[in-house]
């Protein structure tokens, strides 16, 4: 994977698959403590502590069609390798939090990469799911719920054309907002 | 804050978008199914899904619908997109690049014309 959105867009398939509504997904550039953190919070089934612990070996999967999950062990690496780490937090029928967080100024650091795309992304392939999007460079912030967009639209999905240029207008201008300092 | 002053605007988008779709029949609708596993993500499935989503604005395709899969264990054809059209055969085709996708949805779902080169043999 190239870009940390990429990542991202990986590791909430876990949240969906289980069983989530509703996925908070953060991200957050601190450019004085040159940290970049990322954070999943789903209320989806959770997990008992073992699978937790032993969730970021690549030989780990609750999936049967294939042995090896690979998703969370990339990420980790990833962020290890940028002077950051990645925690699992997770209860049984409540939910998992997992952060990712990286040295922003690392020179191993990919790039953020198109945020929009995965959340539009994320729009079209779970609109069963209450996507909750906080973006932040210092004190600039976006915020993105899909909850009212989704109950305004009713029936009609975000995959009519007018709907889908409406999203990714709303989205990229709301990211560039908080990555240009324009308010 | 852009998303206070957006609502009236998606209010009346949607219905319009409605409107339209009451046009249609169920019949010539496409559907479209796009592999979104670790693998078909680290293949480039989220570029894929941007083509056909452009594709679908751009050519102002109202009542296709767009889903996804996870890992079907053909990790190796990702990314794949399966498209079926108006009561015709699924058709999987593999290592869907953003071009590829823009042909597949001009020939398949435009012109219903299924594009043989791009589908996964056997």
């Amino acid at each position: 994977m190239r870009e940390i959105a990429l990542h991202l867009l990986d590791i909430v398939e876990n949240s969906v698959t289980a069983g989530a509504r509703r996925v908070d997904l953060s991200v957050r550039e601190d450019t004085v403590r040159d940290r970049l953190t990322i954070v999943v919070q789903d209320d989806g089934k959770g997990m008992e502590p073992e699978l937790v612990a032993r969730v970021t070996d690549p030989f780990v999967t609750s999936r049967t069609t294939r042995k090896v999950g690979l998703g969370i062990p990339l990420l980790k690496a990833a962020a290890e390798a940028c002077q950051g780490h990645l925690h699992i937090a997770s209860t049984p029928g409540q939910g998992t939090r997992l952060e990712a967080e990286f040295q922003r100024s690392h020179i191993d650091r990919m790039p953020l990469g198109d945020l929009a795309g995965t959340l539009l992304t994320l729009l079209v392939a779970f609109p069963q799911v209450r996507w909750v999007f906080d973006y932040s460079v210092d004190e600039r912030r976006f915020l993105f719920d899909s909850d009212p967009i989704v109950r305004e639209l009713g029936d009609v999905p975000v995959t009519e054309p007018s709907i889908l240029a409406f999203l990714k207008g709303m989205l990229h201008e709301g990211i560039d907002r908080v990555q240009r300092g324009i308010d | 804050m852009p998303q206070i002053k957006s609502l009236e605007e998606l209010k009346r988008l949607k219905a319009e978008a409605a409107e339209k779709r009451q046009a249609r029949t169920t019949a010539g609708r496409a559907q479209i199914v796009v592999g979104m596993g670790t693998c078909g993500i680290a293949a480039g499935a989220r570029e894929t899904m941007k083509a056909i989503l452009d594709v679908i604005e751009q050519e102002n395709l109202s009542g296709v619908v767009v889903s996804q899969t996870g890992c079907i264990g053909l990790c190796e054809w990702e990314p794949i997109v399966e498209v079926s059209t108006g009561g015709g055969p699924k058709v999987t085709y593999g290592k869907v690049t953003p071009e590829k996708a823009r042909r597949i949805m001009k020939e398949h779902v435009i012109d219903s014309r299924v594009v043989q080169e791009y589908q996964i043999p056997g």
